[in-house]
């Protein structure tokens, strides 16, 4: 018997980055800006791509959804009703959603009839921000109901983020929400990160947000 | 709790590299974490000891190094190292910083492997092995 020191300097999840990569070029080449949302169980992701489905598809843009949850396909269900088509992928267990379950339900889809293609990951501020999707942008959602040090609390997904959504904001006030707080903590992990102040129910901030997304959608085509 | 699937990932890795040191026992698994992978080392060390058993990496030891994080801070025009994470800002000028250069790597760097030494036999030094005892009784 010898003793050895193999050398691998290898990525654990390589297997995911690859076939992220693969995803990432795939959404490149049909001109379609993809978006990862992540958040905490309960905080309005579904709600906030429900508005944000049904605002597009009223724009006439071409918006399509994956969602994951352990169980159930009621997110599906609820999303769909805005139009836009939508896929359920049950993790069954798994607290995050991977690249090939994310590259096993886009078969069929035309991605290059797509303008916009939401993936809605599941409810875990954990997990997620380990796994690439093949994402243009990693959108970090926190609700007023959670408390402002949720991203002092969770900085490796904050950090991770691209873009924040703050939801819920017209229940601001009866939860004692202190804004300032908010957006600093956001800002300190995440510095210069673009934050949006929405509300599913009232439509608050929703021009800023789907602004946002035309200026992104746009850039990829230039 | 994704811990188990990354020591999932880990055995796969491992047992494909040990596909060219047949018959090698694999002694040390060393990995590299950031402290943004997400990963908590007791959490991985609980699972290693499940997701290992009846393979070949059964018995050995999981040793995790662990990596801070580290930004380049273009105020200071060097690479500062982050202490806390619920501040991303440089600890010498307390500018924000984004510009992370390490910290959420997740990596094995390497392992350490008992290889079996290929033992050439021949009749003669066989017989001689064999008779010894005799001779020495």
């Amino acid at each position: 018997m010898t003793t050895r020191i193999v050398e691998l300097r290898r990525g654990i999840l390589k297997k995911n980055d690859e076939l992220a990569a693969g995803l990432r070029g795939r959404f490149e080449t049909a001109g379609v800006l993809v978006l990862n949302l992540v958040s905490s169980p309960g905080t309005g992701k579904t709600a906030f791509l429900q508005r944000t489905l049904k605002e597009l598809v009223t724009q006439g843009a071409r918006a399509a959804a994956l969602v994951g949850d352990l169980e159930t396909d009621n997110d599906a269900r609820r999303l769909a009703e805005s139009g836009a088509p939508v896929r359920q992928i049950n993790t069954h267990g798994i607290c995050h959603l991977e690249a090939e379950m994310v590259g096993k339900h886009l078969d069929g889809w035309d991605l290059g009839k797509l303008d916009y293609l939401f993936i809605e990951n599941v409810g875990n501020l954990v997990c997620p921000s380990s796994y690439d999707l093949g994402e243009k942008i990693r959108v970090a959602l926190l609700s007023v109901t959670e408390g402002e040090d949720k991203p002092l609390k969770y900085p490796t997904m904050f950090n991770s983020a691209d873009a924040a959504v703050i939801t819920k904001i017209d229940i601001a006030e009866p939860c004692g929400f202190d804004r300032d707080t908010a957006l600093r903590n956001i800002n300190e992990i995440r510095p210069g990160i673009r934050i949006f102040e929405t509300s599913s129910k009232t439509g608050a901030g929703m021009t800023e947000w789907l602004s946002f997304l035309a200026e992104e959608r746009d850039r990829l085509s230039h | 709790m994704h811990e188990l699937s990354i020591v999932s990932s880990i055995v796969d890795s491992v047992t494909e590299t040990l596909a060219a040191y047949p018959g090698a026992k694999v002694k040390e698994v060393r990995l590299r974490v950031g402290v943004l992978a997400s990963v908590i080392e007791d959490s991985l060390q609980f699972c290693y000891g499940i997701a290992t058993e009846e393979t070949p990496l059964e018995g050995s030891a999981l040793v995790v190094k662990v990596l801070p994080v580290v930004a380049h801070c273009s105020g200071c025009a060097q690479d500062v190292e982050i202490e806390s994470l619920m501040s991303f800002r440089c600890p010498r000028c307390k500018e924000p910083v984004s510009d992370l250069r390490q910290g959420r790597e997740l990596e094995i760097e390497s392992i350490e492997i008992d290889e079996v030494t290929e033992t050439v036999y021949d009749d003669a030094h066989c017989g001689a092995a064999a008779g010894n005892p005799e001779e020495e009784r």
